[in-house]
Formats: structure tokens, C-alpha cells, sequence
């Protein structure tokens, strides 16, 4: 801040508050939903002030005992389904890139330069763009309504490998020089060095891949047809029938909040590492 | 590219690299041949028979009303998310940047919506505008606007923008705001000390200073419109009303596991390939030059 | 301990008609429990014969034993060797007592033995109210000697230090090489130790290998190299201010450098194109001597001062002591030359006569 302007930051903080409400709002009124019955959501305009069915509700919800014409899978089960995935296609991400990143920066081998423009290709190859092929190869492997299918198609990525090939090149090579003459061999190296100093990396990484897995779509409507594999954000789709007036909107919304928490939990508490992270691994 | 090469073994860094090159044959390299392949074939919904069509699929897709309509809704979608996306971030993080109190309480609610998955977004918002029980519709209503984005098209178009939008405001704003806290202090003072206010320092040094953050961020928003706001389209207007909204990523999916057009769906899938890489090579080529590799 | 022999090394980097030669053949034989400096320029291709002794560079050509055993191609940790390196290297995610024990570790030896030979070092090196805390909360003074701790532990026949000093400042600088001196008393491993700096080598060898541009030009004690310098690199690159080289044609008592002639006060070993060397403190401002010096600058330097000119057309230092009367800048002053002091080198070889 260069002047005493108290007018201009008066008005910043209107501006930034204006702004929390709009990011909130949503939020806020998914909340209040799902403390009230459905009928009184459904008569417009719906209440702003949370009711008091909340137990109620998310009991329901998390049992799928909720009487509505869309779906009635239980939430519990479904967030168990994307817990699992967000948290395989993470660790799992971090495994095999730390291992990939590893090959890359710190070996010569036959092809090497192949293999990494074929890492960086599967950047331009987002899941979108071969829907149909890979829903048949994950038939063809009997894969389909399996955690398998659910993650290992997602698993491999060049992002998170070259955030660590990036890590890597900014180790002084005196530290290996110092480690072989140590008696350290490559994976104990690896081991006991490599991975140590990257815990930053790991750490924002993680909160990114947690996030990304929690949210899939698109992948998990081809891998999934059987209701007790579905993650928790096609589950709450589902949930809306055609008619606005059957819809077990409290329910949902309640389905919603509970949707919401683990990732918001992940990042409100890694914060820190996430934000840093972020901003590294593009910059 | 690589080190002093410190480590010698014949046989560890293929071991090393296994897991992922399998991945990513597998599940990308292979189905992405598979839809080249099938783009240029014609095959009938039973699957009994395929004859090679060449380009046919291709030329047929460039005809196909729908498909140049999809489009031009895509390309208009992204153009509002993006342009809103940065605008929208921009405000809020040159405002965050100037002030030093509660920083940290505005940052951690700005950034809760990076953590809500695009279909749950949808699913908000779709509540919200709801022509019947919805209370921003009823709002709306109120001030004269029939809202019904079942019908209307462009009332479809404005929710899946702006439920985009709401989604994208936490990325783009942490960005902003790393890029305006590396701009040096010195030159903000400098140019306080030539006389210039908030007004004119914010044109004439931040912003410019801030083009290549905003010119990376122009990108990412455009490939984010692009591809990874199926969910939303999904799980509020199913592409409708009609196919109004049917954006390019929509449409492909809905073609194919839908409609069971496959060679067409192929078609599209290659079509959007090849945006994908333009898009990449401009990331890669204009905006991370900076990064040292 | 042991010996370390260097046989005909060379280096090569790349191959074929594009191949760069940086090391030319570079014979050498040091002694179980020497210490060996190995000084020169930046370039000279130093670090890199370490890094070949050491196992962190391949060999292009030539042998490298340690001990009886040759060890071309045998991995650095199975060389028994210890290093020290000029950024320390030292693990920051580890304690200080951990980054010496760390190539114990490896070796699987015992805890107790581990505990045992760490503390002994930290007490040689004054370190053991350290060994608890992280490399960063250290001085660069401090990290160099848990460096020197790591090494030391592993007990092993050869220590290679490279150039350890380099990143410390002047003070800290003194300070160290006397700790390295006194180790070297303590311990008595036979050592190579790399670095650019001539007061470095001159005070810390037994002997000293001087290299330029990938050749050793002289392997001697530090009383060789001052006072029988092989060439007139060695002649100019050890002692300071440098030798002053002058070169000319001599003919018997004369020694023509352009127009001048100067007298010399005994004859070359040959005639012809030779050059002839003097150190700035083996020259005498005198009353009346053999040369005339224009003096051109004058430096103090506290116990002495530096007095620079012109013999002829040569530029020419001479040392004086600060306590006799200073020349003016302009002046002319004679200079005795001392025959015993005079060097003489081919001018083509740049070899000693």
C-alpha cells in the first residue's frame, strides 16, 4: 500500500465482501435447503433462514432412504466410492511420477527421449477427446464397474511428471556426487534423499490430484452403469428427476453439502502448500 | 534437459518408467489411435459390418447444421467464460492485493469454489435458477425477467456461463493475485512518487506487468471452457433446450454413447484432438518460455 | 592409506573428429600419507583429474590405481575414498549427526560403532554441540567442517578435498586450512586437495602438481616450485607479486631486449631467444647496479612496498622493504640483479634451462 487512502480501501473491502457473497451464496443456500422439508423449498420464494430438519435430512441422505423419483442410492456408499478414488488416483499419481520423474532426470537409457515426448503427448490426449475407444478398451479388460476402471485410466499423467522432473533439476548434483561416494546406490538415493526433499511438491500435488479425482465426471458416467459404483458427483445428478415438484431437492442439496466437504476440508487445511504449489508448477 | 548423468544401470529406469509408459499406452495411446482409425470408418449400430470411408465422416460433420451450430455455441461459451472468468478474478484480486488486513479470511473463501466438482456446481445453480422453485428465478421474476432456461436458449447459455464462471473465479484469482504480488514494490512507489494514483498506476504498471499472467490464464480458461465443463453442461441443461447448448464436448459424448454414431462421434473426437494440440503448442511455445527447464 | 599412482591420463569429451581433449597425459605418483596439492588457473582441467581419481568422471585413456589396485572401473563408493566439496553437499533434510553417518548407514555398520566414530570426529572438529541441528542453521565455516566430519568418519585410504575453501570469506578461509593442516598431522591419510589459489597450495603440500590447460607442468615440493619453477607458467603462476619475465636474445654477457642492452652479471646458460626470470623481492633498488628502472607506480603494503616500472621497454616489479626510503614516480633507480637468482627459460618450450 503506497497511500493513506482510506476511502479506496473502504471500497476494497466492499468490493472483496460483495465478492465472498457471490462465491457463497450458492453455498449458503444449499445449506439452508437442506435443513428444510421439500415442500417448503418447493413454494417459491424458498426460506433463507436454515429450518430445522437437518438431522433428518442428512440422515436420509447418507442411507438413501429419501423418497424421491430419481435416485435413491445411498450417499454414504457413493462418497465411500469417490473417497477411494480421489485418494488411489493421488497417491498413485504421486508414486508413478516420482518414479517416472527419477528415470528421466537422473539415467541415460536407449529411447529415453522418446519415451518422455510420448509422457508430454498424453498431455494434449485429455479424456475427452478419446471417450469412446476407452470406454471399449476398459470393456475389453472387463475393467468397467471397477475401482480399477475408475482410476487407473486416470492415473498416469504428465503434469505431476514433469512438476518433479522440474524439483529434480534444481537439486545440486553434488548431492549425488556426495551420496554415491557415500555407498548409496540409485533407489537409496531415491529413497532417502529425493523424495524428502520433495515433500512441498508432494504435498500441493496432492491437494490437486485429490480435487481432480473427487470431481471426475465424465470418465466415471462411461466406467460406471451399476448404481453402488457411482461416485458421489454423478450420484447427486442423478438424483434430479424430471419434475421439479418430485424432486427431493433438501435432499439433495444436503447430498451437495456432504459432496462439497472432504475437498474443501483437503483444501482449507493444506493451504498453504496448495497455493504455492499451484502457482509453481505453472509458472 | 538432464544432469551431469550421475546413475548407470541398464535395466532400473526402464523399471522405473513402466508403470506410466503402460498407462499410457494402454488407456492413451491405443484408444487414441482406436479413434483416429474409427473416424475414418462407417459402422452400423449392430457393429457387423465397417467399411473405410476416408474423410467422408469429416466432410459430413462440416456439413451437419448441428455440428457448425455446436460450434459457434462453444466457441461463444468460451469467449464469456473466459472474458468474465478474468475479469471478474482481476477486480477481486487487485482489490485483495491493496489491502493488508483479512487477507488471509477473503483468500480462503475465494478459494472453496476450486474445491467444488463442476457437477456439483451445476446441480447449485440449476437449484438456483430453477424456473419453478428456484429463488434467483423468482428474483428474476420479480423484476420483470421470465427466467425459463428450458425454453430459452440464451437464458440455458447464461446459466452454464455463469455456473462456469463461479467455478473458474478461485483459480484465476490466485493466479492474479501471485502476479501482482511479484510485480517489485519499487516500481509502484516509483511511480506513486511521479504523481501517478491508484487509478493510473493500476493501467499503466500493473496491468501491462500482469499480460503474461493474464495471457496464460486467457489460454487455460479457454481450454477449461472447452473440455472440462461437460459436467456442467450435464448436469443443468443436458445440452438443451433443443441442442442449444450442446457445446463440442457434450455433443461428442452424446453422439456416440447416445445416438451410437460412432464414426461420427470419432470424428469429432479427432476434431477436438487437434484443438486440444493447437491450444497446448500455444501454452507450451508463448506462455512457458519463462519457465527454466 | 595408500599410495595413488596416475599413469599416461587423458581425457576425452565426445568422440571421433569432434572429440575434446582436456587432460593430456598426466603421470604422477603420490606417496602413501602425502598430502598433494593440485593448483592451477580455472580450466587447467584440476577438478576434473579429481573427479576421475574420485570415480565421478570416466577415464579416456591411462590407469588410476589406489593402492596396488587399479581402479578404472570400480564405483566411487567401492574406492574407500572420502570427498569434500566446495558446496559442502551436505543433505539439508538431515541433521548434522545424520550427514555423518549416512555412508555408515550404507555400510551397515553398527549403531554403536556409528555413534562412536561421529562423536570422535565431532570432537576433533569442534562440532559436537552441533551434531543435533540441520545444515542451514549453520555458518559456512561450520558446514565445511561437518563436511570434513562426513569424510573423516569413513576412515578411508584417500581424502580428496575440492576446492573446500573456495566459498568461504578470507578469515574463515586461514582459519580452515590451518584445521585441514593439523588433521592431516592427526590423521596422516594421504590427500589430494584441488584448488585455484597459489598461497593455498604453497602452504598446505608436500608437493605440489601445478597444471595448465590440462598438462602438469611441474610435481614438486613447495621449495621446488618457488625456487626451480619447470616453466615459465609455474615461473609466473607461484609466488606473488609474479616473476618478472623478460624475454630477449642473450649473447654471452649481454641480454638484448629491443633496443636495449642490459648487462648481465654472469652469462646465459646458452645464447639466443631465451627468457629471462627475477622475482620482485630477489631485485635490490640500489645506488648504482646493473639496470636502470623508470619507476612508474608506487604501492604500500604495510612491511613492504610494491615499486613498478619500466627496464627498457619490459614492465618490472621490485620488492622493497617499506622501512628504506621510497622512490618517486618518474625516477630512474638502479637495480642489483643477483646472479644466483636469475631463472632462464627457452623461449620456444617455455622450459627451464
Amino acid at each position: 500500500m503506497v497511500e493513506r487512502r482510506p476511502l479506496l480501501t473502504l471500497l476494497s473491502h466492499l468490493v472483496l465482501v460483495l465478492g465472498i457473497l457471490i462465491v457463497a451464496f450458492p453455498i449458503y443456500l444449499a445449506f439452508v435447503a437442506s435443513t428444510h422439508t421439500r415442500d417448503e423449498i418447493v413454494q417459491v420464494p424458498m426460506p433463507i433462514t436454515p429450518g430445522s430438519h437437518m438431522v433428518e435430512n442428512y440422515t436420509a441422505a447418507l442411507t438413501g432412504t429419501g423418497s424421491t423419483q430419481g435416485s435413491a442410492a445411498p450417499v454414504g456408499r457413493m462418497m465411500w466410492v469417490s473417497l477411494v478414488t480421489a485418494l488411489v488416483i493421488s497417491l498413485g499419481k504421486i508414486a508413478i511420477s516420482l518414479l517416472s520423474a527419477f528415470a528421466i532426470v537422473y539415467f541415460r537409457f536407449p529411447f529415453k527421449k522418446l519415451v518422455f515426448w510420448m509422457i508430454f503427448i498424453t498431455l494434449m490426449l485429455p479424456v475427452e477427446v478419446r471417450i469412446l475407444p476407452t470406454y471399449k478398451v476398459l470393456s475389453d479388460l472387463n475393467m468397467l464397474n471397477t475401482y480399477a476402471g475408475l482410476t487407473v485410466p486416470l492415473i498416469a499423467s504428465a503434469t505431476a511428471t514433469f512438476l518433479f522432473r522440474q524439483f529434480f533439476l534444481t537439486v545440486p548434483d553434488e548431492l549425488v556426487e556426495a551420496a554415491r561416494i557415500d555407498g548409496a546406490g540409485p533407489m537409496r538415493f531415491f529413497k532417502d534423499v529425493l523424495v524428502p526433499l520433495s515433500q512441498t511438491s508432494i504435498a500441493a500435488l496432492f491437494v490437486i490430484q485429490f480435487i481432480y479425482g473427487w470431481n471426475q465426471y465424465l470418465w466415471p458416467l462411461l466406467a460406471t452403469t451399476t448404481e453402488d459404483m457411482y461416485p458421489i458427483v454423478i450420484g447427486i445428478k442423478r438424483m434430479i428427476a424430471s419434475g421439479d415438484a418430485a424432486t427431493d431437492w433438501n435432499i439433495i442439496m444436503a447430498t451437495a453439502i456432504l459432496a462439497m466437504l472432504p475437498p474443501a476440508l483437503v483444501v482449507v487445511l493444506m493451504q498453504k502448500w496448495f497455493v504455492k504449489g499451484l502457482v509453481d508448477t505453472e509458472k | 534437459m538432464e544432469k551431469r548423468v550421475l546413475f548407470r544401470s541398464a535395466w532400473l529406469p526402464w523399471l522405473l518408467v513402466a508403470p506410466q509408459m503402460v498407462v499410457v499406452l494402454v488407456f492413451f495411446f491405443w484408444p487414441a489411435s482406436q479413434a483416429i482409425v474409427q473416424s475414418l470408418q462407417s459402422e452400423d449400430a449392430f457393429g457387423t459390418s465397417t467399411t473405410w470411408v476416408g474423410l467422408d465422416n469429416f466432410v459430413a460433420l462440416f456439413e451437419d447444421e448441428a455440428y457448425l451450430q455446436s460450434f459457434k455455441v462453444t466457441a461463444l461459451f468460451s469467449v464469456l467464460v473466459a472474458g468474465l472468468g478474468i475479469a471478474v478474478s482481476l477486480v477481486l484480486a487487485v482489490f485483495a492485493d491493496r489491502i493488508l488486513r483479512g487477507a488471509l479470511v477473503y483468500k480462503t473463501f475465494l478459494i472453496i469454489p476450486y474445491a467444488v466438482a463442476p457437477a456439483v456446481a451445476g446441480v447449485l445453480w440449476v437449484f438456483m435458477f430453477s424456473p419453478s422453485i428456484g429463488i434467483v428465478a423468482y428474483g428474476l421474476r420479480g423484476l420483470g425477467y421470465d427466467w425459463n432456461h428450458l425454453l430459452n436458449s440464451g437464458h440455458a447459455l447464461t446459466l452454464i456461463v455463469v455456473a462456469a464462471v463461479w467455478k473458474q473465479i478461485s483459480y484465476n484469482f490466485l493466479f492474479f493475485l501471485a502476479g501482482l504480488q511479484s510485480i517489485p514494490k519499487a516500481l509502484i512507489e516509483a511511480a506513486a512518487i511521479d504523481g501517478a494514483g491508484p487509478v493510473r498506476r493500476f493501467l499503466s504498471i500493473q496491468l501491462p506487468l500482469l499480460s503474461p499472467t493474464t495471457f496464460f490464464l486467457l489460454v487455460i480458461n479457454v481450454v477449461y471452457a472447452f473440455f472440462d465443463t461437460f459436467a456442467i453442461v450435464h448436469a443443468t441443461t443436458e445440452g438443451g433446450p433443443g441442442r442449444d447448448t450442446s457445446i463440442l464436448v457434450y455433443k461428442v459424448w452424446h453422439d456416440g454413447f447416445k445416438a451410437l454414431d460412432l464414426g461420427g462421434s470419432a470424428a469429432q473426437s479427432v476434431v477436438l484432438m487437434a484443438i486440444v494440440v493447437v491450444l497446448t503448442v500455444i501454452q507450451f511455445r508463448y506462455v512457458e518460455k519463462k519457465v527454466n527447464y | 592409506m595408500a599410495s595413488i599412482s596416475i599413469r599416461k591420463l587423458i581425457k576425452r569429451y565426445g568422440h571421433g573428429a569432434k572429440a575434446l581433449q582436456v587432460i593430456h597425459g598426466v603421470d604422477a605418483e603420490i606417496k602413501d600419507g602425502e598430502f598433494v596439492v593440485i593448483v592451477g588457473p580455472s580450466g587447467c582441467g584440476k577438478s576434473t583429474l579429481l573427479r576421475m581419481v574420485a570415480g565421478l568422471e570416466e577415464v579416456s585413456e591411462g590407469e588410476i590405481a589406489i593402492g596396488p589396485r587399479v581402479v578404472n572401473d570400480v564405483e566411487p563408493a567401492e574406492r574407500d575414498i572420502a570427498m569434500v566439496f566446495q558446496n559442502y553437499a551436505l543433505y539439508p533434510h538431515m541433521t548434522n549427526f545424520e550427514n555423518m553417518a549416512y555412508g555408515l548407514k550404507i555400510a551397515k555398520v553398527p549403531k554403536e560403532e556409528i555413534r562412536q566414530r561421529v562423536d570422535k570426529a565431532a570432537k576433533i572438529l569442534e562440532l559436537t554441540h552441533l551434531l543435533d541441528r540441520k545444515p542451514r542453521q549453520l555458518s559456512g565455516g561450520q558446514r565445511q567442517r561437518v563436511a570434513m566430519g562426513r569424510a573423516i568418519v569413513r576412515q578411508p585410504q584417500v581424502f580428496l578435498f575440492d576446492e573446500p575453501l573456495s566459498n568461504l570469506d578470507a578469515k574463515l578461509r586461514a582459519q580452515t586450512r590451518l584445521e585441514i593442516q593439523k588433521l592431516h598431522n592427526e590423521l596422516g591419510i594421504t590427500s589430494l586437495f584441488v584448488t585455484h589459489d597459489q598461497v593455498e597450495a604453497m602452504t598446505l603440500a608436500q608437493r605440489m602438481m601445478v597444471m595448465n590447460a590440462g598438462r602438469m607442468e611441474q610435481f614438486g615440493t613447495p621449495e621446488e616450485v618457488y625456487h626451480r619453477p619447470a616453466t615459465t607458467f609455474v615461473a609466473s603462476f607461484i609466488g606473488s607479486p609474479p616473476m618478472n619475465l623478460i624475454e630477449g636474445r642473450a649473447e654471452g654477457t649481454r641480454f638484448v631486449v629491443g633496443e636495449q642492452r642490459l648487462a648481465l652479471p654472469l652469462a646465459a646458460p646458452r645464447d639466443g631467444t631465451l627468457v629471462l626470470g627475477l622475482r620482485p623481492e630477489h631485485a635490490e633498488l640500489r645506488a648504482d647496479g646493473a639496470w636502470q628502472l623508470v619507476v612508474e607506480a608506487v604501492e604500500m603494503l604495510g612491511a613492504e612496498r610494491l615499486v613498478y616500472g619500466r627496464v627498457g621497454q619490459s614492465l618490472f616489479t621490485v620488492r622493497q622493504d617499506a622501512m628504506l626510503e621510497a622512490p618517486r614516480i618518474g625516477d630512474t633507480v638502479a637495480i642489483g640483479v643477483p646472479a644466483a637468482q636469475l631463472h632462464w627459460f627457452d623461449a620456444e618450450t617455455r622450459q627451464r634451462l
